[in-house]
């Protein structure tokens, strides 16, 4: 029975963010607009599995909601942060820096989550990756201390996204 | 009474949309570093954009025609925003268009320095 429902449904997650998805690209709650998302939601992640081998096993659905808000309001916070930067300093007084951020997350969805979550709040850009993927580039705006920016990341976010992925 | 409310929101989100896209504009005019110049669309695909995009949703509730869409292009935009950035940094790291980053402390070098020797002939700069 499990391994019947294992194979029906290889990501319930995808599943249901795929119905959810498809029902609202259609602008339309209807009975057979969901039965139709919840067929592509099957039969999407049953096709493309072969490509997603390794999958993350303990994925915490809640954390990560939590996670997101908190995302949503740091770039709010960080765009007026940032905005103000722009129009009132020059270019000679802003301290561009580069950033280098020791990952302690394995996972290269986690790692991409947090690539993304740096370069979407305002003031810092994801830039690249180390080569054996153990730290990740960081350019940040302006930053008189790139200690305490790295510092932030690895205690706000990457603190964060442990504990969902693990 | 409620599209009375739906109008004002509109208009509110609106303003600050327009806002936060004029300040990356005049970022994107003013800093003078490929790499600090990236900073300033991200911003506007962020909040300039969301706000936007909310407006019209306060818009459309207010005529009275739900509208989901736009929170799926918000969801597709930040998905895809990052990734743009990444690319473009990783073109301005290739390039040599900005200050090269210093080494990192726990592996050999950025991946996008890690150039296998065979192409390293097709560099511009190594050709004599």
């Amino acid at each position: 029975m499990m391994r019947a429902l294992n194979w029906l449904f290889p990501h319930p997650l995808l599943t249901l963010i795929l119905t959810i998805v498809w029902t609202m690209l259609q602008n339309d709650v209807s009975a057979g607009m969901v039965v139709f998302g919840i067929i592509l939601g099957i039969i999407i992640p049953r096709v493309t599995a072969v490509w997603w081998p390794d999958r993350p096993q303990g994925f915490r659905a809640g954390k990560m909601l939590s996670y997101s808000l908190i995302v949503v309001w740091d770039i709010i916070l960080a765009n007026i942060h940032v905005a103000w930067i722009i129009l009132t300093k020059s270019n000679a007084q802003m301290k561009p820096a580069w950033v280098e951020v020791p990952l302690d997350l394995r996972e290269p969805e986690a790692i991409t989550i947090l690539a993304g979550t740096i370069t979407l709040t305002p003031g810092t850009v994801s830039a690249d990756l180390s080569n054996e993927g153990r730290s990740l580039l960081v350019h940040a705006l302006d930053a008189p201390d790139p200690d305490a920016v790295r510092d932030e990341i690895k205690e706000r976010y990457e603190r964060r996204l442990k504990e969902i992925f693990q | 009474m409620i599209e009375l409310l739906a109008v004002y929101a509109t208009t509110v989100f609106l303003v600050i949309g327009c806002i936060f896209t004029l300040v990356a504009a005049i970022g994107l005019l003013k800093l003078n570093d490929p790499m600090t110049r990236l900073h300033a669309p991200t911003k506007a695909a962020t909040v300039g954009i969301g706000a936007f995009l909310l407006g019209s949703m306060c818009h459309a509730y207010g005529v009275g025609e739900g509208s989901f869409h736009e929170l799926m292009i918000l969801a597709f935009l930040f998905v895809t925003a990052p990734i743009s950035a990444n690319f473009i940094a990783k073109v301005n790291i290739h390039k040599r268009a900005c200050d090269m980053p210093p080494a990192p402390k726990l592996d050999e070098m950025w991946s996008t320095q890690d150039v296998p020797e065979s192409e390293q002939e097709m560099e511009p700069q190594k050709t004599p």
